[in-house]
This record gives C-alpha cells, structure tokens and sequence, in this order.
C-alpha cells in the first residue's frame, strides 16, 4: 500500500546539509516526488519540504533515517494532521493569436492566476495552488500550447496554532 | 597578539585536550603544518603506517578494544580516498572514530588542484557526520563536536576536511569543555512503561530466546546483560559482532546465530515465542529468509537508534536507549516481581534445546592427515588460555575464530562483521597492541585476506608490536570456494590462490619470525613456541585442509530451521 506523505523539515543551513538528504533518499533507494528548501526567519535554519511514497514502513523508516541525520533538528510528517498545501507554477505559453491570448486570459481567471510577463508570442502565467490544481491547468493549458514550465515543488505547514520550530 | 595559535597547533593542542594517545596517519602535502606540529610534541604518540588502509583499521581496533574513539591523520585526494574503506567499515559496526583528512587550500577547493578530492562527498554516506573546516575560528569547536557526535549514541566514523590554509591560519584557542548541537540528541534512557511491557512479556514466555549483538559490546553493556541473563536462566545467543559480551562458555550460551551459527542456536530463534534482541539489528546473515523468521515470537528490540528498530522486522515492544541503562531498569522491574530463575533441568525448552544441542553441529574429523582449520582455532584457545584479543580478516577463518574461540569477555573478538572488509586483521591488531601491549594479541587471518595489508608488517617492526599472525592458508578465497562448491556446480572461477609468496621469507624480509605448519602433528607445538616469544611478531603459515567448509550454514533464501549441517552431522538432525 503506497501513499504519498510531506514531510517538513528544520535543518542546519549549512553547506553539504541539502545533500545529506538528498544523498538518503538516493542511498536507500527512498523516492522523491518534490523537494523544496530555503532559509526560514533564522538564517542559521532552513525548511525543508520532500513529498515522497512508499508503504507505512518505509515512510517510517524515512522519518527514522532522516531524524538520525546530524543536521535535522526537527521534523514532522504532514500527514499526521490537518495541512495545507501550496506549489507555485510559472508556464510560459505560445499565443501569437488574439483567440490564444483570449482564451489562456480567461483560463489564468479562472485559475486565480496572473499573467506576470507578455510578449508579441508569449504570455508567462503564475498559478499557485494544490498540486493537484496546478495539473489541471497544465491539462488545460494544453502540451501543444506549452513553451516552458517550472514548478516549486510542495511547500506545507500544519493548520492551526500547531507548528514545526526549534 | 601573543595568544594567537596557528590551526595546526590548534589540531595538536584540541587532540591532547581531547586525551588522544595514539594517532594513526600518514603524512602529504596538505598535511604539512600538521606533521610540523607533531613533530614538536610528544603528548600524541604518532603511528606511521605503510596505507591510509591501515591506519583506518588501526585506528579502528583500537577503539573496539578500549571502548575510546580511533583517531587517524592522512592527507588529501589518495590519502583520504585510500581511507574511505576502513571509514565505511567502521561505519557498518558502530566503531567511534575521528579522521582528519587534508584538504587543499579553501581558495582552491573546486578548481582540480593537486590531490584534491571531495573528501566529504566522497565519505558522507559512510560517516555517521563530517565537516570541512573553512575558517581556523571554527576548527576546535568542529574538533569537540567531531568526538562528542563519533563516540555518543550509535557510535561511528566522523570525518574532518581541514583546508591547508586552515593549519596556517592564526586565532585564538579555547578548547570547549562540553558541547551543545540543538540538532543531536540521542535518547539513552528507556521509556519506563515500555520497559514494563517488555517484562510482563519476558515473564509470560514459556520458549524465550535472548539475542544479543554489538550494540551490547559497543555500549559497555556486558556486564547487566549477564545480570540479566542469569536473572531469568534464558536461553542467550550472540550474533558474530556481540560475542563475549555473553560469556562464551557458559551453559546458558547457546553458540553464535546466523548463517554460520549453531544448530541449537537458530532452532531455537525459530521455535521461540518470546525474542528479545539487544543492540542487534536483525541483519540478513542472522535472520535468513525475513518471511520465515521467528514466526511464532512477540519481539521485544532494545536498541539506542530508533532507525534500528523495525527496519527489517516489525517488533511488539520497542525500547529506545542505552543498552547497559534499559537492561539496568528491566532488572530492577523482574526483580521487584516474583519471578522465579528458570532452571535448565526442569524445564522442558530447555529439554528441546539440549536435544539440538546433542547434534554438535560444529563437531569435525579430527583424524585427518591434513591440518583441519578448525584445530588450529582450538588450540590457539588453550595455548592463550582464552584470554587473547582475537582480530581476524574475512572469510572462512573468521567464521572459524567465531566458532571454536570461545569468547568470555566482551571486546576481544575484534573483526569486520558488517562490511566485511578483508584487510582488516592486521592493521587492527596493531591498534589492539598498541593500546595494550602487554596483552596476547592474535591476528586469525588466511593466505588472501593477509595480502590485502601485508605492508603493514613493516609497521609492526617500527613499533615493536609483538602480533601473532594465525594464517589458515588453504590457497583459496575459501569462502567463495565454498559458495562455488555448493551453488555452481564447483566451478572455482578465481578462487584460487595462485603464485603465492613464501610466507616464512617474506615474514622474515620484514624482520619477523616465520614459520610454516604443515602437519596436524605440529599444530599445539608450534603454536606454543610462537606465543612463548613475547617480545616478537611471529607470522604462522599453516598449510590446512583445502576442501574444509564452514559448517553449519543456512543457505541464501533459507530459513533458520532449513540448516545446512557437516555431512556426519545431517542424519541425526
């Protein structure tokens, strides 16, 4: 039985800290869907957020493994709880036609999105949302359609007044 | 500024302060200011070792034999990659270590400079931690930090990169007396309702089964493990890297488990209703086939790395912390109940053990013409009086020292068990001598695993290091011999031991005695006149039964009750 589960992490901003984790997920074969990391408040902390899959054992082998790694300071399995989800898409799409920019204009509206860069070819659109969100308008965006795309990966936190700090 | 040190004499003056006495290293380009300072000093004994190899597994028999973290010194690029394996064998067993590897210069770093190699890329997956050292302010704190994370909790290697401008830089020096890492806390004591969980079960078995493994020996737990043992009259076993944390000839002791283990030993693991494993992590040479594993036994796991727990078999009562501190409390918890010590002759598991135990599974043909490699083993016990250290490289004269020296205290039998590194008999026993050289320090070794450090012979004159080297020399690889034998069809593809050096000259080349045994005959008289030389290295050839097999053996996919016994052994099973 496979699930997906977010994991967020507080580590040690320091040099070689990413690869560590990267480096246990490669070494024991765990899989890594998305994985984002940036400082947080405190430069000396960053955050970082890995979605990946496996069945409850290994997920709990990858909490277990990642808790022994000597740069982690905290972690916690989104899962465990209420959580909310966000990635960011930025997709740059062909529309040299008026009909095109019409309709990708109507299509960034409906998805809460904004168009941030215009060209005489192109429109760069940025939409925020679930993963799942963010798949849709690439579907619906259509491949054919489709320059360029870049997503951020996941990034999560816990609802309410729970929290993941040092 | 007057109090303003160079990093090399930081290095030196952080080493003392730490209470190191032995570093183990070889000196290069980026390790000069280094080797300057050590040459002023003579608090830190250096050893010069012949590899980087060896200074690895010198550093690391050390430590096993005192419980101390190994230290080694080598340069970069070869020096630290030449290292690399004795780190990821003392990785695999837990052994506390601190090696520091040159590095070029911070301004060079990236720039494939001269002997430049990634060192902490290449090392962290075979590091418990490491650090590049990029500012001298930083060095002495990395250094404490370097021992504390090497030597507490889950022990294991910790490299430190220094740069070469680093050694020159000045600062000033403060050697912390303790250390805080808000992202390192290992867990030490048991959590108390578990551990009364773990009783109530302990006390309800009525076909128990205690295994215990490294973590016993590493975690200084040897002696509550034995309080605890003879507590309850349980039956003990101890995986190859935890013997003689169980004293191995105590009746209680049912011989090693695993692939090599006893008949009684793993029929009982199978049979069993109620296991505890303590600092053991279920290794596949010990549990075989997982599917077929204790399928009758609630599991009760003692262990201080909670990634140890559950990773290759699900538990019932998981206890995270200190080995030695969780036994302490489970025994205060027995002893406040009624319990009663079971007694062998009464009592019918007991009864089913003694039965297997009838078999003598590691029984074999003493009336052989040729030396049986077993013998030699036997009588190294009675001419040591069982009180040697033991080191041993890899292969079937290890599963050999495992099986016929029997262990009664912990920290003698010294190997690699988790890697499995051949090479590593020697260098560690130089590091075992070193740090007691008063002991009788034996080294069981074969013809192919010896070559593999050889060099280090040569170390072992310079330091006067009155090693006895055991080779089992049967002109194999003979444990891949004895796979090629069993599972394809005796094709011996490279297993051979071809064009093989004259033992006795090479040993004496080096400035060693040699001697060559080639008669069962000779066996108890040779080995008395090599121990009687106290103050010499003597390397022993012996010329041994070429066809010998290690027996018992579960095979590949097997489970622990489908043993493999010596063909004189199978009817009765």
């Amino acid at each position: 039985m496979i699930e997906q589960h977010t994991i967020s992490i507080l580590l040690e901003n320091e040099a070689g800290s990413l690869s560590r984790v990267s480096g246990l997920f490669s070494a024991r074969a765990y899989n890594i869907e998305s994985l984002s990391v940036a400082p947080t408040e405190d430069p000396s902390v960053s955050r970082m957020t890995v979605v990946t899959a496996g069945s409850p054992a290994i997920v709990e082998q990858i909490i277990k493994q990642l808790n022994k790694l000597v740069d982690v300071i905290k972690l916690v399995d989104l899962n465990d709880g209420a959580r909310i989800e966000r990635e960011l898409l930025l997709i740059k799409l062909h529309c040299s036609k008026p009909d095109k920019r019409a309709e990708f204009k109507r299509l960034a509206d409906i998805f809460s999105g904004e168009i941030v860069d215009i060209t005489e070819d192109s429109y760069t659109i940025q939409i925020t949302g679930l993963p799942s969100r963010i798949d849709e308008f690439i579907q619906a965006a259509g491949s054919r359609n489709i320059i360029e795309l870049v997503r951020s990966g996941v990034l999560g936190l816990q609802i309410g007044n729970r929290s993941l700090t040092t | 500024m007057s109090n303003q040190l160079r990093g090399a004499e930081i290095f030196v003056k952080a080493l003392a302060d730490e209470g190191v006495e032995f570093l183990f290293g070889y000196p290069g380009g980026a390790v000069l200011h280094l080797y300057d300072e050590i040459f002023k000093q003579d608090t830190i004994k250096h050893v010069l070792v012949r590899h980087e190899q060896g200074a690895t597994h010198a550093a690391d028999g050390y430590a096993r034999a005192t419980g101390k973290p190994g230290v080694v010194l080598v340069t970069s690029g070869p020096g630290a990659t030449n290292a690399v394996t004795g780190i990821a064998t003392a990785h695999m067993d837990s052994i506390p270590m601190v090696v520091f590897t040159g590095q070029v210069s911070t301004a060079l770093i990236g720039n494939d400079a001269f002997q430049e190699v990634d060192s902490v890329g290449i090392t962290r997956p075979c590091v418990k931690h490491n650090f590049l050292v990029q500012r001298v302010e930083d060095l002495a704190i990395i250094i404490k930090k370097a021992f504390y994370v090497a030597s507490s909790g889950r022990p294991g290697p910790v490299v430190v990169d220094i740069p070469k401008d680093v050694t020159a830089a000045l600062t000033a020096y403060e050697y912390p007396e303790t250390v805080e890492m808000r992202s390192y806390k290992p867990t030490t004591q048991g959590h108390a309702g578990q551990i009364k969980r773990a009783a109530d079960l302990l006390l309800s078995a009525k076909k128990p089964m205690i295994y215990s493994g490294g973590g016993a020996i590493i975690g200084d737990a040897s002696r509550e493990l034995t309080e605890f043992c003879r507590l309850l009259g349980y039956p003990v076993t101890n995986t190859l890297m935890g013997l003689g944390a169980y004293p191995g000839s105590d009746p209680q002791f049912v011989g090693m488990l695993g692939m090599h283990g006893t008949y009684e030993a793993n029929m009982a693991m199978h049979h069993c209703d109620v296991l505890i494993a303590i600092g053991a992590r279920f290794d596949d040479r010990v549990t075989g086939d997982l599917e077929k594993f204790c399928p009758e036994a609630k599991i009760i796991h003692i262990d201080i790395d909670p990634a140890s727990i559950a990773k290759n078999v699900s538990v019932d009562v998981p206890i995270v912390g200190a080995v030695s501190n969780v036994l302490k409390d489970l025994i205060d918890v027995i002893r406040a109940t009624d319990h009663k010590v079971v007694e062998r002759h009464s009592d019918d598991w007991w009864r089913q053990i003694d039965k297997w135990r009838e078999i003598k599974c590691l029984d074999y043909d003493k009336s052989s013409a040729l030396i049986k490699p077993q013998s030699v083993i036997e009588s190294l016990h009675r001419v040591t009086k069982g009180d040697a250290y033991v080191t041993s490289d890899v292969g079937q004269h290890q599963m050999w020292a495992a099986q016929y020296y029997t262990f009664d205290q912990p920290r003698r039998w010294i190997n690699s068990g988790g890697l499995g590194t051949m090479g590593f008999g020697l260098p560690s026993a130089m590091g075992v001598q070193l740090a007691f050289p008063g002991a009788t320090v034996a080294c069981v070794t074969g013809e192919a695993s010896f070559q593999m450090c050889i060099q280090e012979l040569s170390t072992c004159l310079q330091y006067r290091l009155p090693i006895k080297i055991i080779s089992l020399n049967n002109r194999y690889l003979g444990m891949v011999r004895q796979w090629q034998e069993f599972f394809y069809e005796s094709r011996y593809s490279h297993s051979y031991s071809d064009a093989l050096p004259d033992f006795v000259k090479l040993a004496e080349s080096y400035g060693h005695i040699g001697m060559r045994i080639d008669s069962p005959a000779d066996v108890d008289t040779a080995l008395d006149e090599a121990f009687a030389m106290t103050d010499r290295l003597v390397m022993m050839d012996f010329i041994t039964d070429q066809t010998e097999n290690v027996y018992p053996m579960i095979a590949a996919g097997k489970g622990q009750h489908e043993m493999h016994l010596a063909p004189n052994d199978r009817e009765l099973a």
